[in-house]
């Protein structure tokens, strides 16, 4: 505890109420200069004319998708090697939050593959791969709820986050391994984006407003459950309350 | 560029705007019941750490705890 200073979970809990409002002050402030950008000034695609601007949405929820499950696995990673609460803290707080993302990201997804594949679905390997991290993430929670004894649940729960954490390189190079409807990566590639500047800076924006956005949750919901277990303890009559 | 034409979004309203209208709601929701259950937990574990009912050794009511 000494090595880490935040990790201390009531001294964490109070960097997060120090962050929070500056995480989601600007997240809402980049959403809302994202959404202007996206939505009005920048041009149509050639090829997919206005459609093109469910990207903004879209993208964003399936980077934070993963980013999400890849902090999940390193939290659980970590609390597994120093057996620290606050990594099954930040693990567990998270769950719900990848959650949403990668149901907006499949939902975005067949609202765009309707329009430009004439098909809201394709058991391809992009489209399956995400569908099972949609799965991962519930049957993590299920998990966390399921088992009533904590230390058990958080074994239970780590050992699930880090076994999926294997369909993260899957989901990524999907789109390269296997034929698919889904377009390849114009991003996150090795040799640079190819994406046009116009369309690129303010999906930038809206995945940084993600980003954010999910920083400023993970402190709402960690220093929600730091305070249930404190609870749970001077319930337990463990620890003396005015410590 | 006209609202009207701004709405019609080529022809794609029907996919634009509920992709963004799910996202921004399901955002929405997801912030509000996080921030509300922070709330309740650190409300309920600041009452009960103070409530010399439950701990003899707690401080007094008036004092915040954290």
């Amino acid at each position: 505890m000494n090595i880490w200073y935040y990790a201390n979970p009531e001294r964490f809990a109070g960097l997060a109420r120090t962050l929070l409002p500056w995480t989601l002050g600007l997240a809402l402030i980049l959403a809302a200069i994202g959404t202007v950008w996206g939505l009005l000034i920048a041009p149509p695609d050639y090829q997919q004319g206005e459609a093109m601007r469910i990207i903004y949405v879209h993208v964003p929820a399936a980077w934070m998708a993963m980013f999400v499950y890849a902090v999940m696995a390193v939290s659980s990673a970590i609390a597994f090697i120093w057996n620290h609460p606050l990594a099954d803290v930040a693990a567990k707080a998270s769950a719900p939050i990848g959650a949403v993302f990668t149901a907006l990201a499949l939902v975005t997804g067949m609202l765009w593959g309707e329009p430009m594949w004439g098909t809201w679905w394709v058991w391809d390997a992009r489209l399956t791969s995400v569908l099972i991290l949609f799965f991962l993430y519930i049957g993590y929670i299920v998990l966390w709820s399921a088992i009533e004894e904590p230390a058990r649940a958080a074994r239970a729960a780590r050992i699930l986050a880090l076994v999926g954490a294997v369909n993260l390189p899957i989901i990524k190079f999907s789109v390269d391994w296997w034929n698919t409807l889904h377009q390849p990566a114009s991003v996150f590639r090795m040799d640079g984006p190819t994406m046009a500047p116009e369309m690129l800076t303010p999906l930038l924006i809206m995945g940084l407003a993600y980003n954010l956005l999910y920083v400023a949750i993970l402190f709402m919901r960690m220093r929600a459950e730091i305070a249930e277990r404190r609870l749970r303890t001077i319930r337990l009559g463990l620890e003396p309350a005015a410590s | 560029m006209t609202l009207q034409s701004f709405l019609e979004m080529g022809g794609y309203a029907a996919f634009v705007w509920p992709a963004w209208g799910l996202s921004l709601a399901a955002l929405a929701v997801l912030t509000l019941v996080s921030w509300r259950w922070m709330r309740r937990a650190e409300r309920l574990a600041a009452t009960s750490s103070s409530d010399p009912g439950t701990n003899p050794a707690a401080p007094a009511p008036s004092e915040p705890v954290d």
